[in-house]
């Protein structure tokens, strides 16, 4: 039993400290009829999300949102950030319950192989060499469709069976 | 006509910044994904501002550093590689490229050297600079 998944544009959030590399991928992600909220560090996207980071003062700005359901499919980061990188933002997420499914990808102007794999080793989706181009964005909806559908899969595993424990894979 | 002879000049333009290497095919790129076909008020002349912008203050940025008596050679790099960031993005290449020879001076700690590469950077960025004001005046 398929449920149709609803026809809204994907929304994603962009993290990146470049006002210049904000604007890019936020005009790539557009074009590829996304839904885009940029924010320019770790921290706010953190704020974006609802999640609190301990380290950081967390201003009020998202306070007066906490009711509002944020629905994310997918988080984009530049790796190199001043504070917290785009490595310390993906282990937050991988650590927290509620978004560790989110796939995330990871940019970055430098091809360093033990930084993409320590990324993918913590459960980065992708790794995007900068200057990202049209062509990235097209590998992004299979992550998204891929993660929705275990999304959806665990939903049927516990209406089917609620009071056994399921075994994640 | 007079839109017509505007167009032609800023064709030329262009073409001469991809043929001496000014612009690589990032450029291109940023070109494509314009809406209108032209580069004044959309999302070239946008990008173009902001990578001027950008450039300027951080080579302000690094010459103050190097007219410190002691130079932090780590902030030098911090900002040389904000600045190869930025004009990768916006398809600069030469900029990008003179970032890169940078590179080298403040890892030597070589005050003089870094003396040397800033000069090529600014030389490299007020080149460009022109040429993507040109472009945005141009399309008025």
């Amino acid at each position: 039993m398929a449920v149709a998944i609803a026809e809204a544009p994907f929304h994603v959030l962009a993290v990146d400290d470049s006002v210049l590399d904000r604007k890019l991928i936020e005009r790539l992600l557009k074009t590829s009829s996304f839904q885009v909220t940029t924010v320019d560090s770790g921290t706010k996207a953190l704020e974006f999300l609802g999640l609190h980071d301990e380290d950081a003062s967390i201003s009020s700005v998202h306070a007066d949102q906490l009711d509002v359901e944020v629905n994310v499919n997918l988080i984009i980061t530049d790796y190199c950030m001043p504070g917290m990188t785009g490595y310390d933002l993906l282990k937050k997420i991988k650590e927290s319950s509620s978004f560790r499914d989110i796939p995330v990808v990871i940019m970055s102007s430098e091809n360093i192989p033990s930084r993409i794999n320590r990324c993918l080793e913590e459960g980065a989706n992708e790794f995007f060499l900068k200057p990202v181009r049209l062509s990235d964005m097209s590998k992004l909806k299979p992550h998204i469709m891929k993660s929705r559908c275990k999304e959806h899969c665990h939903q049927d595993e516990d209406l089917l069976s609620n009071s056994e424990t399921n075994p994640t894979n | 006509m007079a839109a017509a002879a505007l167009r032609a000049q800023l064709n030329a333009l262009l073409a001469n910044m991809f043929t001496t290497g000014m612009v690589d095919e990032q450029f291109q790129q940023l070109q494509s994904l314009q809406e209108d076909g032209g580069s004044a008020s959309g999302f070239v002349a946008e990008v173009a501002t902001l990578f001027i912008d950008d450039a300027d203050r951080i080579i302000a940025d690094i010459a103050a550093l190097l007219d410190q008596p002691v130079v932090d050679f780590d902030k030098v790099d911090a900002h040389v590689h904000q600045l190869k960031g930025s004009s990768s993005s916006v398809g600069a290449q030469k900029v990008k490229l003179a970032c890169m020879h940078f590179r080298q001076f403040y890892e030597a700690k070589s005050k003089e050297g870094c003396l040397m590469a800033l000069a090529l950077v600014r030389s490299e960025f007020c080149d460009v600079r022109n040429k993507f004001q040109t472009m945005m005046q141009l399309e008025q």
